[in-house]
């Protein structure tokens, strides 16, 4: 980057960065993707939403070969180490979708506040309840 | 109260530059302020001053640098997304050892950063985009 990042005068606000659209066939998933991880600089309260064809995101075993684009999905599994250890998935997206908590990645973390422990930091939520996570936000960025 | 503004979707194909460009001017004239305008995604491309619309159809590069000149905004180009795209100023097309820049008045190139500022700065970010 060419500018350092500038802080926020130490306000920490809840920043949820909602991911709707699949990986591949459009650029939003990686420009969101990479969003977040400038935006980790900002020491702000961080969460990801995946809904709708945004759960394709983070299905395991992703292969690009044949379409000539990058596969970006490890970053995801990096998310950890940039603070970035909240992330939603809708049920009900994954269940129209023919897909299950299993089909998608392991993505850990490890907590610093208990003994650095390996902690998943996928979490699945029903509609209603991520009604409840965005409009508890400040700043939500739609991708 | 002071708003931040993000355009994702580019010029002509979609509505979000128009949309954008109108909500900024409307907040603006109601004496509200704009602590930054952030191009991003395809909305890159409406800062390039190349832009020859047909002379009947508004001119959405121009509208935004004459709103940046009449009120003074930072309109901000995302460096990562602008380079995919090809829109550069002086220095980065020199940097990048390319033979032009096309970078509008009015416009700048950042980083991701200054999204991320305008979120943790404004009141309100108004994202225009899908």
């Amino acid at each position: 980057m060419n500018d350092m990042p500038e802080d926020g005068g130490g306000v920490v606000k809840k920043f949820l960065y909602v991911n709707r659209k699949a990986p591949y066939g459009t650029i939003y998933a990686q420009e969101s993707l990479e969003v977040v991880l400038i935006g980790a600089a900002f020491e702000q309260d961080v969460s990801l939403a995946f809904l709708d064809d945004g759960v394709f995101q983070l299905v395991k075993g992703q292969n690009t070969d044949d379409i000539g684009v990058k596969n970006f999905s490890p970053t995801y599994r990096a998310l950890g180490d940039f603070e970035v250890t909240k992330l939603f998935v809708e049920k009900e997206s994954l269940a129209e979708r023919g897909l299950t908590e299993d089909d998608l990645m392991e993505i850990m973390y490890e907590d610093e506040d208990d003994d650095w422990e390996e902690k998943p930091s996928i979490t699945f939520v029903n509609k209603s309840e991520l009604a409840a996570i965005m409009a508890d936000q400040d700043v939500i960025l739609s991708f | 109260m002071k708003f931040g503004i993000v355009v994702n979707e580019g010029p002509y194909t979609h509505q979000a530059a128009d949309t954008a460009y109108k909500f900024t001017k409307a907040v603006l004239e109601k004496g509200h302020d704009v602590h930054r305008v952030f191009f991003y995604h395809d909305g890159v491309n409406v800062g390039t001053r190349m832009s020859v619309p047909p002379q009947d159809d508004r001119h959405i590069q121009r509208n935004w640098s004459e709103l940046a000149e009449k009120y003074d905004l930072d309109m901000v180009i995302c460096i990562a997304a602008a380079q995919r795209r090809g829109i550069m100023d002086e220095n980065e097309a020199k940097r990048q050892g390319l033979d032009g820049d096309n970078i509008a008045p009015g416009f700048r190139i950042s980083g991701l950063g200054q999204l991320i500022e305008a979120g943790v700065q404004s009141d309100r970010l108004v994202t225009f985009g899908d």
